[in-house]
């Protein structure tokens, strides 16, 4: 891997990026939207958000892709689709888009690519996107930059410039697609901010069918089992997480990351050598091969701030690091830090939040 | 029943170091493993082997010291080790990867037909979890991505039925062999060599094949040529300008300490605190 800003790859390898002629007339920027059971999942919304930005930047319009089965709410998704930013939305509805399958979902979002051509597509990087995404880049033969942390418009040549992490998160690569269309990109839950929405904006739908009938289609759903809820680890959407690392010491210690947690409403996240001791469940993992979490506030107990967990907590809002060890490296991004033993500092910040709360919604005032 | 498993040589990334001013990996001395997610692949597929019989064929592309990583594979139980190692293929992206190891695969089926492909979920150097669905829509097989466990394979009948972890809950899926697989991680405990094994391992012979015995037919799709996405820029993550303020447990009591923090916390994010009052009201 080489180091230095490629300033004219043309012609590296024998390679062509020069932009075909044909490919040209690709104009316009694609969120997939991902909806299940009802909902629309929030990743597709984040999206929608930056691809507003990007489309505002070339100039070009936005557009929705909605694919799902004849009972489900697309109009209402597609309705709020405008209210994030999209233009317009296409909408396509058969009786074997009904329920997530890769082979007539492909098929869908793959002949929707021919026809309307678009530059951009973003997908969210969850097990149903990129899913989808790794076989319709195949199909179309195209560029797909997988996990993007930032999305930007060279603009030298208006190609899409993904930023992403590499070699575990040491590194971060901007990777392009110049002579393919359309430029494909995946993100995950959380990497981008919420957009507003403007419930006034409207848009244009687009409707069609896919022609395929259930009897061309080689892999049957048999069932789906919901998580139960009693074990739903909302982390990626916590507002608030206590996080323990490996400076916890023991299980036993995680008690005190419970209690403050408790005390706030949040939830609780670790680093990777905590859940491989199996003192959480492997949910509760933040990180490259975690999470990606964007609470308001994050609190970082015992956990050194490896670059692999780093990566999935630096978009919080207000990040507090409690370390015994003064050079920690979580103190290079975190917002607050304590310098003490954590085994006596989440006590003593445990009882002051619960004191504070107390005290402010009793109406009095709090001494400092 | 013939499994092909692709596996891949990657650094152990809990090794490398960034060079703090070139921002280069410093690859000097830092080991190679299997990629760890792929011995689940592995395991599950030697699984398979136990109860069906057959071969378990483990296939990688990469320069010529990944010969070690098939070896290691070997190891644990497979019983024979393809290395698709050329200097065309230098520069590979997802797209061109996935078309190598697809006419690999192939030309193993030319030799005995191939009833299931495992992938890892993905690796931990390219992390991009895009080879598999890759390999499986240029062999025209049936994707199984995320898969949490096999539930029934009927080999007569050609069938499979697995569970595969989907947003919010787990969907169970029926196909067709032969498929594709990619092995979600922490599905299963991968087994330690056996003295046998070992031993075999040591003097098999690792086949190696370059494009031509790899069945590559269009020399325009693999490698850098055949790779549509560029690399324009490699850096280092950048350090946050402001430095955190630090409050220092010596100078003063925890509780003055726990205090002060919640002070600055609340007056810079007053949000914060009004919405932690909304909830212990209700
Ligand atoms: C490919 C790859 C992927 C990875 N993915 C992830 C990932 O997704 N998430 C992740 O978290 N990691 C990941 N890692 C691991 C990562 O590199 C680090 O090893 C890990 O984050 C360190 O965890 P830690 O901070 O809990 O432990 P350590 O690095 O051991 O840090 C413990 C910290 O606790 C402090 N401490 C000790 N005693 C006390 C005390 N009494 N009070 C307060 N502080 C104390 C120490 O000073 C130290 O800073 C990955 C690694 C690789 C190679
Ligand atoms: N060079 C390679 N040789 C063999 N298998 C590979 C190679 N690259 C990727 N794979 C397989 O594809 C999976 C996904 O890789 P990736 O798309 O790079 O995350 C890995 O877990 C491997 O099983």
């Amino acid at each position: 891997m080489n180091q230095a800003t490629v300033k004219r790859p043309a012609g590296r390898g024998g390679r062509n990026l020069e932009l075909p002629e044909h490919l040209k007339r690709y104009k316009g920027v694609w969120v997939f939207i991902e909806h299940d059971r009802g909902h629309v999942h929030q990743v597709s919304w984040e999206l929608m958000g930056a691809a507003r930005q990007l489309a505002d930047t070339l100039g070009a319009e936005v557009a929705g892709v909605l694919m799902g089965g004849p009972d489900e709410p697309l109009e209402t998704f597609a309705q709020e689709a405008f209210g994030y930013g999209a233009d317009l939305c296409y909408v396509t509805r058969a009786p074997v888009l009904a329920g997530y399958r890769n082979e007539p979902f492909t098929r869908g979002l793959t002949e929707l690519v021919n026809t309307y051509q678009p530059e951009i597509m973003l997908l969210g990087a969850t097990t149903m996107g990129r899913d989808l995404a790794g076989s319709v880049a195949t199909t179309l033969q195209t560029g797909l930059t997988a996990d993007c942390t930032e999305l930007n418009i060279d603009p030298t040549s208006r190609a899409l410039a993904a930023t992403r992490p590499t070699f575990g998160g040491s590194l971060l690569c901007t990777i392009m697609t110049l002579a393919y269309r359309p430029q494909m990109a995946t993100v995950r839950p959380r990497v981008m901010p919420m957009p507003k929405k403007d419930a006034t904006r409207s848009g244009r739908i687009i409707e069609g069918t896919l022609d395929l009938a259930e009897s061309e289609i080689v892999t049957k759903l048999l069932d789906f089992i919901p998580d139960a809820s009693s074990n739903k680890i909302n982390l990626a959407y916590a507002d608030i997480i206590v996080s323990g690392g490996k400076g916890m010491k023991k299980p036993e210690n995680f008690e005190l990351i419970w209690n403050l947690a408790r005390v706030l409403g949040a939830e609780v996240g670790a680093t990777r050598p905590v859940v491989q001791a199996g003192w959480v469940e492997a949910e509760r993992q933040v990180g490259q091969t975690g999470k990606t979490v964007r609470p308001k506030l994050y609190i970082a107990a015992g956990i050194s701030g490896a670059i692999q967990h780093r990566v999935g907590m630096e978009g919080a809002d207000a990040i507090v690091a409690i370390n015994s060890d003064p050079n920690a490296p979580i103190f290079d991004f975190a917002h607050y830090g304590i310098v003490g033993n954590a085994m006596t500092v989440l006590p003593a910040l445990t009882e002051a939040f619960r004191a504070h709360l107390a005290a402010r919604s009793a109406g009095g005032v709090v001494a400092a | 029943m013939h499994i092909v498993v692709c596996i891949k040589q990657v650094p152990d990334s809990a090794q490398i170091r960034v060079h703090p001013v070139t921002n280069t990996i410093m690859r000097q001395g830092v080991p190679a493993i299997v990629n760890p997610y792929d011995l689940f692949a592995l395991e599950e597929a030697l699984r398979l082997k136990d109860r069906f019989g057959g071969r378990v064929t483990v296939l990688c592309m990469g320069p010529p010291q990944a010969e070690d990583s098939l070896r290691k594979c070997v190891s644990f139980g497979a019983d024979d080790a393809i290395l698709v190692t050329d200097r065309a293929f230098a520069g590979a992206d997802t797209l061109a990867t996935s078309y190598a190891l697809a006419s690999a695969i192939r030309q193993i089926g030319r030799e005995q037909a191939v009833d299931l492909v495992f992938t890892g979920k993905q690796t931990v150097d390219g992390d991009t979890a895009q080879v598999g669905p890759g390999i499986a829509k240029r062999l025209g097989l049936q994707l199984l991505t995320y898969v949490s466990r096999i539930v029934e394979l009927d080999m007569d009948a050609k069938k499979i039925v697995i569970e595969r972890r989907a947003e919010g809950g787990v969907q169970v899926l029926r196909t067709a062999v032969p498929c594709l697989i990619t092995m979600l991680e922490n599905t299963n405990e991968l087994r330690f060599a056996s003295m046998p094994s070992m031993i075999n391992a040591a003097r098999v012979p690792i086949r190696r094949w370059n494009k031509d015995d790899a069945g590559i037919e269009d020399i325009e799709k693999i490698g850098l040529k055949g790779s549509p996405t560029v690399v324009s820029k490699v850096f280092g993550p950048t350090p946050r300008t402001e430095k955190a303020e630090m409050l220092a447990v010596e100078e003063s009591s925890l509780r003055d300490v726990s205090l002060n923090l919640i002070q600055r916390l609340f007056t810079r994010h007053p949000g914060l605190e009004q919405q932690l009052l909304e909830r212990s009201d209700a």
